[in-house]
């Protein structure tokens, strides 16, 4: 694990690359170059970090689950990107691009969405840094999440709807990456997960970081030793990625990312790429998929709609080849109970994406050791998935 | 020899320009998709390129999004392509490309695919979402079975990109004529000309230009410049169209005879 990942060509193993159209190369090549160039400029990080602090909210708080603790025999902290300005930790990633837009001198930013959390905040962050945006989303997320749909309105974002293939966030990603390719001289491709074509996977992780180090920060303070376990949900991948990287060398550290299980694995309605899903390319990396036996792509399911991804980050899949982290999933039922059990006993309705990490690790209780000492990433919160939950009517 | 060149040294020879069709395998069905490979081959195709769907087509705009997702659900798949091509093959020597995306070469394996491409008599593959840095394996699979693999040059594509890519193509370069994916366009590229004839300056193969082409006064123009052209969206679009309509047959071969006709010397 001491090799630095990825390596020139953007590989992480044998996974990773850059599988696109040629007229993204000169794009991919700009991007690569501004980015590594920020990365080592003090003025660029000293105005993202300004941003992140005043704006976006950050640090987040390292909360200790008292109850959920008491609940599972653990020692439990919530690191709770649910806070943060727009409710999620999309917001991390969509604020750094949006800055690096403006430093390559592009006008226009686009992004994907499947719930609309990346969405709004890639429209909160063009909103706030004066850049034209247009955001790409499946039909069928649109009616699931029409509250997020106004949302980007009212921020002043193009929506656009797509109404091929499955209508979800892959073919969301398609048409904002047919658009790139349209628009490419004056446009930015802000992607939201450590997906797609190198340098993203890289960009996002290191963007999203933020998380692991700042727990990794405050944890040291609090109780002066490491996690045994980080538990994070895993749908493209970013939240997990951004907890786990900087943790990756501290080898006692236990990483786990909870995939989407659905109706279940052994059901064709899941998504759980890495459980489950075998090597292929798709949206510009080669990383595990759910597809067919002849190399077409399927249809995820997960009643998060934010999970509701075929592909998983090229980098996560190299953590699973190499057995740094392990990937498990939990049914949508599973994730609904943990749904309900941290809105009663925290008072924090998470995410029904950071539900599944929960749901996981209510279940991991049962098998190890007691008082282990276990980081959540909250990695949104619950307020846009009110209508989906209402509908399964839990509340006897 | 391999069919693509021997197309060229043809076409060089008569002075021709090179009509290249696309059409989608297995649309509108098979059978009817058989039956248009035939009506191409007698109206004046020089090369056939025939789409080997793919579920994300993240280069193609709505027109062949449409016929892919209508070949894969009547049950288009890699085997049953390369059948296709073996029993074309059984009829004609034109020169016949293929065009899909990555995925479905990957899973099918790379060395099983050049050896069943050649068995089944195909003659080149076009990856649009292959750059030449990724397709080591692919290209040298390829290569020892005689079959050529097309890479695409863009406008946006820098010079010394363009130099490599032209020192390592065989058969032809494919230039696309528009910065977007493809689908008819009302108007050409305002770079076009220039640019390919800077392509043209750095390589020995013929440069065919593709991508938002649909009549045969954008053709002429473009031949001005180009070896030859492919048309893809506007014929699926005419397929579409015309496809359940009587005598479909002898509209299409009329469509088709106009758009090469503007390929004469």
């Amino acid at each position: 694990m001491s090799k630095k990942v990825p390596n020139r060509y953007g590989y992480y193993g044998i996974f990773g690359g850059k599988f696109i159209p040629e007229t993204l190369t000169r794009a991919l090549a700009e991007l690569e170059r501004a980015y590594f160039q920020a990365k080592s400029d003090a003025k660029f990080k000293r105005e993202l970090n300004g941003y992140l602090k005043e704006f976006a909210g950050r640090p987040t708080p390292l909360y200790f689950a008292e109850r959920l603790s008491e609940y599972t025999g653990l020692k439990i902290y919530l690191k709770r990107e649910d806070l943060l300005h727009t409710g999620a930790h999309k917001i991390n990633n969509t604020l750094a691009q949006a800055l690096l837009a403006k430093k390559m001198g592009k006008t226009r930013v686009i992004a994907e969405t499947g719930a609309g959390q990346h969405g709004v905040a890639t429209a909160v962050a063009a909103a706030r840094l004066n850049l034209e945006c247009e955001i790409f989303m499946g039909e069928e997320d649109m009616h699931r999440q029409a509250l997020n749909v106004y949302r980007m309105q009212l921020l002043g974002a193009k929506i656009t709807k797509v109404l091929s293939g499955s209508k979800t966030l892959k073919d969301a990603t398609n048409e904002a990456l047919r658009n790139w390719v349209s628009t490419v001289e004056k446009t930015h491709y802000i992607i939201g997960s450590v997906v797609g074509p190198h340098p993203y996977p890289q960009i996002v992780r290191d963007f999203q970081s933020v998380i692991g180090t700042e727990t990794k920060r405050q944890l040291l303070k609090r109780v002066s030793r490491l996690p045994d376990y980080l538990i994070a949900c895993v749908g493209g991948g970013s939240n997990a990625m951004g907890l786990f990287y900087p943790f990756v060398n501290d080898k006692k550290v236990k990483l786990i990312g909870v995939e989407a299980g659905g109706l279940g694995l052994t059901s064709a309605k899941h998504a759980a790429t890495l459980c489950k899903g075998s090597v292929g390319v798709l949206h510009g990396s080669k990383s595990y998929l759910l597809q067919d036996r002849y190399g077409q792509i399927n249809i995820a399911h997960s009643i998060s709609a934010g999970l509701d991804y075929p592909g998983v980050g090229p980098e996560h899949s190299f953590l699973k080849m190499s057995g740094r982290a392990k990937y498990v999933s939990v049914t949508d039922k599973d994730a609904l109970d943990a749904f309900v059990l941290l809105s009663r006993i925290e008072g924090i309705i998470p995410a029904l994406e950071s539900a599944h990490a929960i749901a996981y690790t209510v279940k991991l209780s049962k098998k190890i050791k007691k008082n282990s000492l276990i980081i959540i990433c909250l990695s949104g919160r619950g307020d846009k998935d009110m209508d989906i939950v209402r509908e399964q009517n839990i509340i006897k | 020899m391999n069919r693509i060149n021997l197309k060229i040294q043809e076409l060089e020879k008569s002075g021709k320009k090179a009509f290249i069709p696309y059409i989608t395998a297995g649309f509108p069905d098979i059978k009817t998709c058989r039956k248009i490979i035939q009506a191409l081959i007698d109206s004046g195709a020089d090369f056939i390129e025939l789409g080997m769907p793919f579920s994300d087509p993240i280069a193609d705009g709505p027109t062949i999004q449409l016929s892919s997702q209508t070949a894969i659900a009547k049950g288009m798949n890699l085997p049953k392509y390369l059948a296709l091509i073996r029993k074309i093959r059984k009829t004609t020597q034109l020169p016949l490309i293929m065009m899909t995306y990555y995925n479905p070469l990957f899973k099918f394996g790379i060395k099983n695919f050049a050896r069943t491409a050649c068995l089944c008599g195909l003659d080149g593959v076009i990856v649009p979402d292959l750059l030449p840095e990724e397709a080591k394996e692919l290209a040298q699979n390829l290569k020892k079975y005689g079959i050529h693999l097309i890479y695409l040059v863009a406008p946006t594509t820098t010079k010394k990109r363009m130099h490599m890519i032209a020192k390592i193509s065989t058969g032809f370069i494919y230039y696309v004529s528009l910065t977007g994916v493809t689908g008819i366009r009302k108007t050409l590229h305002p770079q076009l000309h220039k640019n390919v004839r800077v392509l043209k300056r750095y390589c020995r193969v013929p440069v065919y230009v593709g991508f938002g082409i649909s009549s045969a006064g954008q053709i002429k123009k473009i031949n001005l410049v180009a070896d030859g052209v492919i048309v893809g969206s506007a014929l699926i679009k005419f397929i579409l169209a015309n496809s359940n309509r009587s005598h479909f047959t002898k509209r299409l071969k009329r469509f088709i005879s106009g758009l090469s006709k503007s390929c004469a010397k």
